[in-house]
């Protein structure tokens, strides 16, 4: 190993040395020029995302502890663009007084918790994976608790950390399981080890799916995630349902795939049936809320089921689904919470029944939010109906009478959230109100990110090589 | 630029350039200009057509083009058309132009009105110029959702309710397709060999029993929902009583033959046995749709409703006819969409006009206005002609096929349904009597009305059009009924194959 090799942690490096300058920053400019730190802090990121893009080597560090690959390049820099339109679209949060103090905090906590899911991204071994996984949601708690002075933020802050905590124990007795069985947690060793699968093995497995569901929110561990989603500031939210639930998708299907690639027949079952679930208790919940925060929130639980649909394949098809889907839902669900959380700041109003008649005033937002509604929902021409065709396709070429049902299911669900996407969009455009949101001008980092977002969900969609891309690299994944 | 891909083109350049007018009037002239290059277009393109079979041309498709879209799932931009579909393009250019002319004088929000209303056209095309399944697919499903807000937004009555009603309705028929889609796609290669959407490349593997057995109803049902079969129709009164005038003339005259054109294209031609052993269950549904659609029609006194359920009858016609499965009934079923999609976009644009002057829709409150508003009143009649299928008209030509071929079953259960359809036409003589009666004859029963102005000139183009093509259709219909004829063959050669085995 030379120095050279690190150059393999390129954007785990970038990412720290960006963090530490931003605390130097903070250190270093007195409380009249703080002001200068959020753009700052924006533009050194921009500068992370655009270097994550220049062609890189891959290789393995640490012993394999650590492991860089197309595709987890990929997944890396498309959880990049992700936090770069968060970033985008937190900017206003900061020019309000009661958070001129702590910005620096803001984008130390959020960096340093992207940091975590990189690693965790890149593990190539479960103690890595566990150490990153840690680092990736310890720290969203504080973030989550952003708005101190509210109780339900203090309060979802307080709910993501117990609940983070315990399916982290969960988690970790799963691992210990499987190093008593094996004596070792590198995938590698765990991959092509000759061993019988044994009850122990099993029961491993078991309590690792029930970790990671509690970190995915599927159902029935997805009790936390409503209540943190809506006490969080917006645009937590947004990192939360979107980045962080991205890379632990990715990371899920990665072990899934490889460590336990020979137990097929077992988590295919449970995935099954907590993707039945999933999408039909997620939606059915969706159908009632009122509150946007808290709508997105149960429609993210949905989708995460219909994130199942891709991995239960077990092939590198499967796998491509899903990181093209994390792709779709990151520009989708990131230019509907970008929209509401422009609504949020500018006019305090936070319901659907808030945004009647907004088309008449405001038609640009309006449009925006109906089309990454309509992404969500998979309708064309966005990219939500690309990514949901691919992964019903993935998930119906088992080719069993059983996955075509549950591809029938998952359609059904399809309905059903069509009719709560369409709520808000009947609220903006058909609902008649005496004194709808006034016409008010976004800021410009709103409007830009916006922009990223709705750009990505048209192109995405229709530029195929953009599949092709991560489906190529998606193939000689151990186990595939 | 080839030929078939300027029907998705030219609409969508038309949307961009409504979005740089202003107000209503630069709209609607950009709307029109561009539905008139679309539907002059589609006049080349018959001519065109004509022009290559002529020429000794007698691939299954002509026009064909393919550029690989997505190649690992060997998505393709593959178009190409046959008889039928040049035929419904050319109804399809037809029925928006004189849509366009119908929506003249749209008040609210002008510039969204005409882009959904293209929108809607622009995928309408593009599903009958493709022959992937997956993009005719996506063109489907971009037909179906402007439905939405153009019903809710410029709708009337219980617009809210019609409108959600209807695109979950369809969207839940769609639900069934992409399953149904994704079945053939499974089971395209038997053999090994390369997955295909391709319909062609479909239709010349052999799907095991078993397979076509399972996803048959799947994809008929999915596309019978837009097809308002029985008993999913009941989208279908409701969304054209709440619809604008030109959706509804849009939704009725053309979306819906989607439903027809989806059912043999895709669902028979590519599960023939399949089609052969489970058809009798859709002609029961269908009959039902046909006879219950009439009934409806006599018990409703709003014109829109009389209207929306006499398409039920209509469209269950097409079905009724396509699972008769032989040449001349399945001709019959698409001279019946072609003519059904004709008329009922004329009664609908009437139904516009006339409410766009009383304000009301029932029809007991209205009468006499031969004497008020004697050019409507008399394209009134004509559709009205038209529908019960008098000679000379374009109704009677598609009925009349379409009996004779079902006529060539020789089973009594065949027979029956033969029957029970053929009654219907003395109901819908009926309610279309009946109409014209109440509504246009007798004495002005609300003096209000007797100010009231006749057709503009701009509803006199929507009108002329229409009429026009029904004339024309009903006057000379060889050349239509062979193109279609010639174009089933291949289709028609596998179901009978699939009867023998």
């Amino acid at each position: 190993m030379n120095l050279q090799s690190f150059l393999l942690m390129r954007h785990e490096l970038v990412l720290i040395a960006i963090t530490l300058i931003v605390l130097i920053a903070e250190l270093a400019t007195s409380d009249s020029r703080k002001s200068i730190i959020a753009p700052l802090a924006l533009c050194l990121f921009a500068v992370h995302t655009i270097i994550g893009f220049l062609p890189m080597e891959y290789g393995s560090l640490f012993g394999g502890m650590f492991n860089s690959t197309p595709i987890n390049g990929m997944v890396k820099n498309i959880l990049n663009i992700g936090v770069l339109i968060v970033l985008l679209q937190a900017q206003k949060m900061f020019d309000s007084e009661i958070n001129r103090g702590k910005v620096s905090e803001y984008f130390i906590v959020l960096f340093s918790t992207l940091i975590g899911m990189f690693y965790m991204v890149s593990a190539g071994d479960f103690l890595m994976f566990y150490i990153g996984l840690e680092i990736a949601t310890i720290p969203l708690a504080a973030l989550a608790a952003f708005n101190r002075g509210e109780n339900k933020s203090a309060e979802a802050g307080i709910k993501l950390l117990l609940s983070s905590a315990l399916s982290s124990g969960v988690l970790l007795y799963g691992l210990s399981m499987l190093y008593a069985a094996n004596g070792s947690l590198f995938f590698d060793a765990l991959i092509h080890g000759n061993y019988e699968i044994t009850h122990l093995h099993t029961l491993a497995l078991i309590f690792f799916f029930a970790g990671m569901a509690f970190k995915l929110s599927l159902v029935p561990f997805h009790l936390w995630a409503a209540d943190v989603y809506e006490g969080a500031p917006v645009n937590v939210t947004s990192y939360l349902s979107v980045i962080s639930k991205g890379a632990a998708a990715f990371i899920f299907t990665v072990v899934l795939y490889t460590v336990f690639h020979n137990y097929a027949d077992k988590w295919q079952p449970m995935m099954y049936i907590i993707a039945i679930l999933t999408m039909i208790v997620g939606n059915l919940f969706a159908l009632r809320q009122n509150n946007l925060k808290r709508f997105l929130a149960f429609s993210s639980i949905a989708q995460a089921g219909f994130l199942l649909l891709g991995i239960i394949s077990g092939t590198a098809m499967g796998m491509a689904t899903v990181v093209y889907y994390i792709l779709v839902y990151v520009f989708s669900n990131l230019a509907a919470f970008g929209v509401i959380s422009i609504i949020e700041m500018h006019t305090g109003k936070t319901t659907i029944s808030d945004l009647n008649g907004m088309y008449r005033t405001n038609p640009k937002l309006s449009l925006a939010l109906m089309l990454a509604l309509f992404s969500l929902a998979g309708i064309p021409p966005v990219a939500g109906f690309f990514g949901k065709f691919f992964l019903f396709t993935a998930a119906a070429s088992v080719g069993t009478t059983a996955n075509y049902i549950l591809v029938l299911i998952a359609l059904l669900n399809t309905i059903i959230s069509l009719y709560y996407y369409l709520m808000p969009v009947k609220a903006m455009f058909i609902n008649k109100n005496d004194s709808p949101i006034a016409y008010f001008k976004s800021d410009v980092y709103a409007k830009i990110g916006l922009a990223i977002s709705l750009t990505g969900m048209v192109v995405v969609g229709f530029a195929s090589p953009i599949f092709e891309n991560i489906l190529a690299a998606c193939f000689g994944i151990v186990g595939l | 630029m080839d030929i078939l891909s300027l029907f998705v083109v030219v609409p969508i350049l038309t949307i961009v350039g409504i979005l740089f007018t202003k107000g209503l009037k630069g709209t609607r002239v950009v709307a029109a200009v561009g539905m008139g290059v679309q539907l002059l277009m589609a006049f080349n393109l018959l001519f065109r057509y004509f022009a290559e079979r002529r020429a000794g041309n007698t691939a299954e498709m002509v026009f064909q083009k393919a550029y690989t879209w997505f190649p690992s799932f060997n998505i393709q931009y593959a178009i190409g058309v046959d008889g039928i579909a040049v035929a419904m393009i050319l109804l399809t250019s037809i029925v928006v132009f004189a849509g366009i002319f119908s929506s003249w004088k749209t008040e609210d929000l002008p510039r969204e009105f005409f882009i959904s209303l293209i929108l809607l056209a622009s995928g309408v095309f593009g599903f009958f110029i493709s022959i992937d399944l997956f993009t005719m697919f996506l063109f489907y499903e971009l037909a179906v959702i402007p439905m939405y807000l153009l019903i809710g937004l410029w709708g009337s009555g219980n617009k809210e309710y019609s409108a959600m009603k209807l695109t979950l309705m369809l969207m839940g028929g769609s639900a069934l397709l992409i399953l149904g889609l994704l079945g053939l796609y499974f089971n395209s290669a038997p053999n090994g060999g390369e997955l295909t959407f391709n319909i062609l490349e479909i239709a010349k593997v052999s799907i095991p029993h078993n397979v076509q057995m399972f996803f048959f109803p799947f994809l008929f049902v999915g596309f019978g929902v837009l097809g308002a079969l029985f008993p999913f129709h009941t989208w279908s009164p409701d969304g054209h009583a709440s619809a604008p005038t030109a959706v509804s003339m849009l939704h009725a005259g053309v979306l819906m033959k989607l439903g027809g054109y989806g059912c043999f294209r895709v669902a028979m031609y590519l599960l023939p046995d399949a089609a052969q052993q489970m058809g009798w269950i859709f002609l029961i549904l269908t009959t039902i749709s046909i006879v219950y659609g009439a009934f409806g029609a006599i018990a409703q006194k709003d014109l829109k409703y009389i209207n929306a359920y006499s398409s039920v009858s209509h469209c269950g016609m097409v079905i009724f006819a396509l699972l008769m499965m032989n040449k001349t009934a399945m001709d019959g079923a698409i001279l019946q969409m072609i003519s059904h999609g004709l008329m009922t976009a004329l009664f609908f644009a009437l139904i516009g006009m006339i409410y766009g002057r009383t304000h009301t829709r029932n029809i007991y409150e209205m009468g006499g206005l031969m004497r008020i508003m004697p050019f409507i009143a008399v394209a009134y009649v004509i559709a009205g002609l038209a529908s019960l299928g008098l000679p000379g008209l374009s109704g009677f030509v598609a009925e009349m096929t379409i009996f004779v071929g079902s006529f060539q079953h020789q089973d009594v259960f065949h027979r029956v349904c033969t029957i029970l359809a053929c009654s219907a036409i003395v109901v819908t003589a009926v309610y279309i009597l009946r109409v014209v009666g109440i509504l246009l004859f007798g004495p002005v029963r609300n003096k209000e009305f007797e100010t009231l102005p006749d057709a503009r000139w701009y509803e006199k183009i929507s009108m002329v059009t229409l009429i026009l093509a029904i004339v024309a259709i009903g006057v000379a219909p060889l050349w239509l009924s062979d193109m279609i004829r010639e174009s089933l063959t291949p289709i028609v050669t596998k179901l009978t194959a699939a009867a023998i085995n």
